[in-house]
This record gives structure tokens, C-alpha cells and sequence, in this order.
């Protein structure tokens, strides 16, 4: 697994990246009431925004953490935005990327260097 | 950054930070749902030690009050407080306070934290006649105990009756041995009362409400909540649904302006307006599933942008996307549909009776 230092993850699978944002980035956010997600089969750009979190408080950009093409969202945060609190990491997922160039995935952050960013 | 005498109490509590007009205050403990849910149906507390106090005293105080603010002190009662706006002359509002009569020559003013030099000042400037006039903010600290049980809770730690205390009256007297001025007043749309007492006691009060109120489920409530908590119910926020730039009038709030008292400042235009009519007049909408309405967004008709919302937020209680924003007053009826603006993308929403939520009462 990888990070950003927008405080997303990014995990690769073959060549699609699944990503969402870190428990640091959910629990400073607070409550997330609303995730607007791309549409499927938008093309991305790496450090673009492709999406906002909102939480009852704030409303966040996220930012591709890789370039490529959206194969899927997660469809159960419309019902249950909530689920990005409760599980950031696993089943509060936000999208899926299709890789142009996986080498962009080997320059994300590691574990190690992404904890130094949160401290 | 100002600091609360209960700063280091919130941060042993957990409670994230912020930057609130010059104050260190907390925002949240655990969660801004988790902490309104409790207001609405427990307890919860709130340490509000940023707001201004201001003594207004001697033969000529209540002349004063009557000249600075809209409501009408003189049809209070001693022991009674009024909720009213302090104007200027061409009608805009200085801030919103609250208004507290011991006597016609005697009278607390509380004022909001962001605007206490300048409402100092303002007062200061208009003052006449035989009166005095001191800020005491500094040294008056100020617990507000909300919720259906907030009276259970507080009546564990006083031997003065609180019942018999209606809604936005006061009483003195003691709570364990501070001697507090004790209000039912608040800015939760829930029962509660608010405590002013001498500040050096925050955390004795503090820590003895909090373990009185520890079966009942109390939790301490951040300014997030505190923001959802009051926009549910309709209770104005300055800087946001009202500021510098509106009146009374165009605010809805013709209830807390009394021509009746004579003249005062301000009411020359405030009369011309309410007999003339406004050019904005401030609403309560609600929005579809999706993004919620934030301070700021604009408000557009037919493609046209006919005004700003002032506050929105997802709503707790209400479970749904609501907000206020100032628009024409042909566009307020209730059931009224037009746009909000979010990130380039229009969505409707419907005007409806406001407050969006009141409590049940017994």
C-alpha cells in the first residue's frame, strides 16, 4: 500500500489502483455526510482533483493519486457516507483507477514516509 | 491566541483545536452527530468563557438600553432578559445580544466574542447621562447546560429552585458554593441554562456538572455541534445570517423590534423598511440528497444569481441538507423553488417554514 500527501492510500492489484483516504485524513475530517464521486470511465490526472468530501464542517478536494481511467466508485457510501469513518482503510474505499504508467504508483509515499507527514 | 480557563480540561477530553476569531476553542470531542444527538436527547456542555460581558449601570442605564437596542427593556420585567439587535443609525446591525434587567438600573449585556471591542465601542460612543459602563469578559466565565435533562442535572448541585424559572428569565444563587447567575436561556432550540459565574471557578463547575450529568449520558459539545445545534433551530449566527451589512427587517427578526418604545437607533430606517418593504429578506430552505449548502455558495433563479446563502449544513436531527440565505422577496414564499450553487453545478432547493426543528414540549 502507498499514501499520498494528500493523506489518501492507493493499493495496486494487477493494474488497478484502489484508493481511499487514510483514518488520519477521516478522523480530521470528522463525519463525511456526502462523497461526490467521478462518473465511471472518467480519465484522471495524478494530483488533479477528482472528487470532494464533505464532512458536516468542511468539504475536502481529493486528488488523483495515480493518472488513469475510472473502472468503479464505491456505490455504498451514496446511501452511507459514514462508511469512510468507519473503515477509511477497507470498506470506506472511494474509487478505482485503471493505471496509464504504473511507475506513478512507485512514486507515492511510503508507510514509513507518510506516518513522518502526520506526525 | 485567547485561551478559556477550561482549555486544558478540553484537551485532556480529547478535543480537536481551532482557531475561533482569535480564541483557542474546541471544535469537536468525538464527533459533531455523536455530540448534537446527545443536546437532543441527553445533555451536553458547553464552555462559552469567549463571550462578552458587558454591566451597564446607574440612574440613567435603563434610558440607554432603550436608545442602543430594538427590543424594549422597559416592558421587561426585573429578572427578565429579551434577545434582541444592537443597530446603527442607517439600520445595519452591530450584533445580537442578550439583554438581562435586574433593574431599571442595572443590566447585563452579553455579546458575541468576535465583535466585543468593537460593540464596546459602539456603546461607549452612545452612552449618555448618568450611567456606567464596564466590561467584565475577562473575568465572568460562562457554561451553557443543554438538553431535556440539562434541569434533572443542574438541580443535583443547587438548592435554588429551577423549575419556577421560565424561559429566558434569570435567577442568582448558588451552584455548589460559586455564586452564578442562572439563566434558561441557550442556542440549541433544547431546554438548558446557561451559568455566568466569577471565572476562576470553570473548572470546579465544569468537572462537578459533567460527573452530576454522567448517567444521564452528558457529553461536552464542541463548536461544531454548537453551529448544527443552532441552525436547526433557526437561532441567528452574526458574521454569517447577520453582520454589518443587514437589519433586522431583511433578517426576519420584525419580533425583536418594538416601535412602540419610541424612537432608538436605527428605527427611522428599520420603520421605513418595514413599511416600505426589503430587497432581501432572509429564507430557510432545504436541499435534495447530495451536497450540503455552505456560507457563501450563491443562490440563483433562471440562471441568475439573486443572492448568497448565509449558513447550511447537513442536519443532524432533521437528517436532511438545510441552510438560510438572504433572496428577493418575491422569492420567499414558502415552497419557492431555486438553485444553490455548489462547485459549478446548480441544485434545487425549496423554501420551508422555519425553525427547521422545534422541540416537543411537555
Amino acid at each position: 500500500m502507498r499514501f499520498t500527501k494528500e493523506h489518501e492510500w492507493a493499493k495496486l492489484d494487477g493494474n488497478v489502483v484502489t484508493v481511499g483516504i487514510t483514518e488520519y485524513a477521516a478522523h480530521q475530517l470528522g463525519d463525511v455526510v456526502f462523497v461526490e464521486l467521478p462518473a465511471n470511465g472518467s480519465k484522471l490526472t495524478i494530483g488533479k482533483t477528482f472528487g470532494t468530501i464533505e464532512s458536516v464542517k468542511t468539504v475536502s478536494d481529493m486528488y488523483a493519486p495515480v493518472s488513469g481511467e475510472v473502472v468503479e466508485t464505491n456505490s455504498e457510501l451514496e446511501g452511507n457516507p459514514a462508511l469512510v469513518n468507519e473503515s477509511p482503510m477497507d470498506a470506506g474505499w472511494i474509487v478505482k483507477i485503471k493505471v496509464a504508467d504504473s511507475k506513478e504508483y512507485d512514486t507515492l509515499l511510503s508507510e514509513a514516509d507518510y506516518k513522518k507527514i502526520c506526525e | 491566541m485567547n485561551k478559556t480557563p477550561l482549555c486544558a480540561v478540553h484537551e485532556k477530553l480529547g478535543a480537536r483545536m481551532i482557531d475561533f476569531s482569535g480564541w483557542y476553542m474546541p471544535v469537536q470531542y468525538t464527533s459533531i452527530i455523536e455530540e448534537h444527538n446527545a443536546v437532543r436527547e441527553a445533555a451536553g456542555l458547553f464552555d462559552l468563557f469567549h463571550m462578552g460581558e458587558f454591566w451597564l449601570t446607574g440612574p440613567d442605564a435603563l434610558k440607554n438600553v432603550q436608545k442602543i437596542v430594538t427590543q424594549d427593556a422597559e416592558a421587561l420585567s426585573d429578572r427578565q432578559i429579551a434577545y434582541t439587535p444592537m443597530c446603527r443609525p442607517d439600520g445595519s446591525i452591530v450584533d445580537d445580544l442578550l439583554v438581562y434587567r435586574w433593574n431599571a438600573e442595572k443590566f447585563l449585556l452579553v455579546v458575541n466574542a468576535s465583535n466585543i471591542e468593537k460593540d464596546y465601542n459602539w456603546i461607549k460612543s452612545q452612552l449618555e447621562g448618568d450611567v456606567k459602563f464596564d466590561n467584565q469578559s475577562n473575568n465572568t466565565g460562562l457554561i451553557a447546560i443543554q438538553g431535556p435533562q440539562a434541569e434533572a442535572i443542574l438541580q443535583k448541585l443547587t438548592r435554588q429552585r429551577l423549575k419556577p424559572i421560565k424561559f429566558y428569565w434569570f435567577t442568582s444563587g448558588k451552584v455548589l458554593d460559586v455564586e452564578c447567575i442562572i439563566s434558561r436561556t441557550g442556542y440549541t432550540g433544547e431546554e438548558g441554562f446557561e451559568l455566568y459565574y466569577p471565572a476562576e471557578h470553570s473548572e470546579k463547575l465544569w468537572n462537578a456538572l459533567m460527573e452530576a450529568g454522567k448517567e444521564a449520558g452528558i457529553k461536552p459539545i464542541g463548536l461544531g455541534a454548537r453551529d448544527t445545534l443552532r441552525l436547526e433551530a433557526r437561532l441567528m449566527l452574526y458574521g454569517n445570517d447577520i453582520s454589518d451589512n443587514t437589519t433586522p427587517i431583511e433578517a426576519n427578526l420584525n419580533w425583536t423590534v418594538k416601535f412602540n418604545k419610541g424612537a432608538f437607533t436605527g428605527s427611522d430606517v428599520l420603520k421605513k423598511q418595514k413599511e416600505q418593504g426589503v430587497s432581501k429578506t432572509l429564507v430557510g430552505f432545504e436541499l435534495g440528497k447530495g451536497p450540503a449548502a455552505r456560507h457563501g455558495y450563491p443562490i440563483v433563479k433562471d440562471g441568475k444569481t439573486v443572492g448568497e446563502v448565509t449558513s447550511g449544513t447537513m442536519a443532524p436531527t432533521l437528517k436532511k441538507n438545510i441552510g438560510l440565505g438572504y433572496v428577493p422577496p418575491a422569492l420567499s414564499a414558502i415552497g419557492t423553488v431555486f438553485d444553490i450553487e455548489i462547485r459549478g453545478k446548480n441544485y434545487p432547493a425549496t423554501v420551508i417554514e422555519t425553525p427547521f426543528y422545534t422541540r416537543a414540549r411537555s
